[in-house]
């Protein structure tokens, strides 16, 4: 059998064309897996043996599928029935959920095989996988740096040539983030196009699941099938799905591009700036027009976030008591020590830190000077948007002010840490889509991407930029990252 | 409002989030909280009279469903992966609760 082209689903599809089964197709992404993952654990869980039965079952039905065959990687908050589930936590390192998140349910439907649960900062809670409660994530570009976070494993999956599609979750850009420091496409969706039910929540009005591939095109067709309503999930908007892929023709003509400038004076390594401004020329000369925009409240969007996130999370694992499900403390005799020891051996720092965040800026005396203040504010910056798409269709920033960072750089230091997320978490503080698409590498080989955020439910038209970029650069096909 | 954060607030944050910190763990937190909402204060300097807040990114009202009962998941399989599960009483057991 020839080297099966695991990159793209259309390299997927061609195999099945060819006689290749979907079996044969599993059996070599597990064999990757195989070979990686002791160096870059990407994975805190890999289904074998359900994946092999689900390529079976693939096998035996009629094609036309629009996944048919595809092995996909989950983030390990994502509900799976019968697989287990933890979020990176020690608090749910035995948790086997009774049953399947609408996405993966979706997936399923569709022909997807799932082969794993991928490793994340805790609870989603972090920027480089280094929250994980089992360990950190290593990057296949350069293994001493983080692939990002916190859906760091979902990206090293892709990026190692595991799987072609994976799935993340982004509250504050923990899809963009990772998929732009592996050189990988990363798609947040608008705050309602994509069911949550099953997603273990950290903060809901911020949480959103999305796909992270290596082309534009994979995460056009992932988005067909995940996005759409959810009786389950009343935050899922109705009415019908566009076919994201008929909006991919490769046109910029009439596109208006807005780039804030003055939030990049600042704090932006010099090469990723360049390579952000070689970009943006590159959309010009394609035949988009380009423009300053000003969002003046973007600045407050870090201290804006963590204080709306962690109020959220601090609200939402409260549910982590060692009742219901998960770990309980086996050193407890009252009902009160039962839960104070469950959420002190169950939970890691950071996630700890968060909830005293959240539970101090929602306490009495502190309410209207933190988390009242912090959602007004909340308005301001969502209202900056919608003037800048008054005159421009969406707006461009680097998605991270630099590349991948060493592993261990900013343990120690939470709001350093924070500072990574400064200009991805605008979007979901005002439910905009945005993606990210790989543009270029450091002069140390290290992937760059590209943020476009988009007006509400205006997938279409990041997809339809951000797969004209790629058709001019290919930056996927410039470097690959190093074999093992 | 009080500029520093004391290890006392800490505490009493703790005791609020049902978390039991060691002694380090609340003199970790109560230098690193600090240093976050010091961070954080800058919000305050903005002018947000009149401002309405935004407490999620739904822009549509949300959407309704027939009120109908459904079927909902498996009793026995939820008390399956619970931690002292009573099963035949269709339970979760905690400890007592009152002497």
């Amino acid at each position: 059998m020839p080297a099966l082209d695991l990159r793209t689903i259309d390299g997927i599809h061609a195999a099945l064309a060819s006689g290749v089964s979907a079996r044969d197709v599993c059996r070599e992404s597990l064999a990757r897996i195989d070979a990686a993952d002791g160096r870059l654990h990407a994975f805190n869980f890999v289904a074998r043996d359900a994946a092999m039965a689900r390529a079976a079952t693939v096998d035996a039905s009629a094609g036309g599928a629009p996944l048919r065959g595809v092995p996909v990687a989950l983030k390990d908050n994502l509900c799976t029935r019968g697989v287990p589930t933890t979020a990176s936590s020690r608090i749910l390192r035995d948790y086997v959920p009774p049953y399947d998140a609408t996405v993966v349910t979706r997936l399923t439907a569709a022909g997807a095989v799932i082969v794993g649960k991928t490793n994340c900062d805790e609870f989603a809670m972090g920027s480089s996988t280094e929250n994980s409660g089992f360990g950190p994530s290593r990057n296949p570009w350069d293994p001493e740096r983080t692939p990002g976070g916190s859906s760091g494993g979902s990206a090293v999956a892709v990026a190692a040539g595991c799987v072609p599609v994976a799935l993340g979750s982004d509250t504050g850009g923990s899809i963009r983030q990772p998929a732009a420091l592996c050189g990988l496409v990363g798609l947040k969706p608008t705050y309602g196009r994509v069911s949550r039910y099953g997603l273990l929540a950290f903060g809901s009005s911020l949480d959103q699941i999305g796909p992270i591939t290596w082309s534009v095109r994979d995460a056009a067709r992932v988005l067909n099938v995940i996005a759409g309503a959810d009786p389950a999930d009343a935050t899922a908007v109705g009415g019908p799905v566009p076919d994201y892929t008929a909006a991919l023709d490769g046109r910029l003509d009439g596109l208006r591009l807005g780039v804030p400038r003055h939030l990049l004076q600042e704090g932006v390594d010099p090469e990723v700036g360049d390579l952000f401004d070689a970009a943006v020329e590159r959309l010009r000369a394609g035949g988009a027009s380009v423009r300053d925009v000003e969002l003046p409240h973007a600045r407050y969007a870090i201290p804006v976030y963590y204080l709306v996130a962690t109020a959220e999370a601090s609200s939402n694992l409260a549910r982590y008591d060692g009742v219901r499900f998960g770990h309980r403390s086996a050193h407890s005799d009252t009902l009160r020590h039962m839960y104070t020891r469950t959420r002190d051996e169950g939970f890691g720092p950071e996630v700890k830190r968060r909830i005293m965040l959240g539970t101090y800026v929602l306490s009495a005396g502190y309410y209207d000077a933190y988390y009242l203040k912090a959602q007004q504010v909340r308005t301001l910056i969502r209202g900056d948007y919608d003037r800048a798409f008054t005159d421009v269709d969406m707006v461009l920033m680097p998605t991270t002010p630099t590349a991948a960072f060493r592993l261990g750089d900013k343990v120690d230091d939470p709001l350093q840490m924070y500072l990574a997320d400064v200009f991805t978490v605008s979007a979901n503080l005002s439910g905009l889509p945005a993606l990210s698409v790989p543009c270029g590498f450091t002069a140390a080989g290290l992937p760059v991407g590209l943020q476009l955020t988009g007006r509400m439910f205006d997938e279409a038209a990041l997809l339809r930029a951000g797969d004209a970029y790629e058709r001019m650069t290919m930056w996927r096909d410039v470097r690959q990252p190093p074999s093992p | 409002m009080p500029d520093v954060l004391t290890r006392e607030e800490v505490e009493r944050i703790a005791a609020l989030a049902s978390l039991e910190l060691t002694g380090e763990e609340i003199e970790t937190f109560t230098r690193q909280l600090a240093g976050i909402l010091e961070y954080a204060r800058q919000v305050q300097q903005i002018d947000t009279t009149g401002v309405a807040p935004t407490s999620h990114g739904v822009r549509t009202p949300p959407i309704d469903r027939a009120d109908e009962p459904r079927p909902s998941l498996d009793r026995a399989e939820v008390l399956a992966v619970a931690p002292d599960p009573a099963r035949d009483a269709g339970l979760f057991r905690v400890p007592r609760v009152i002497g």
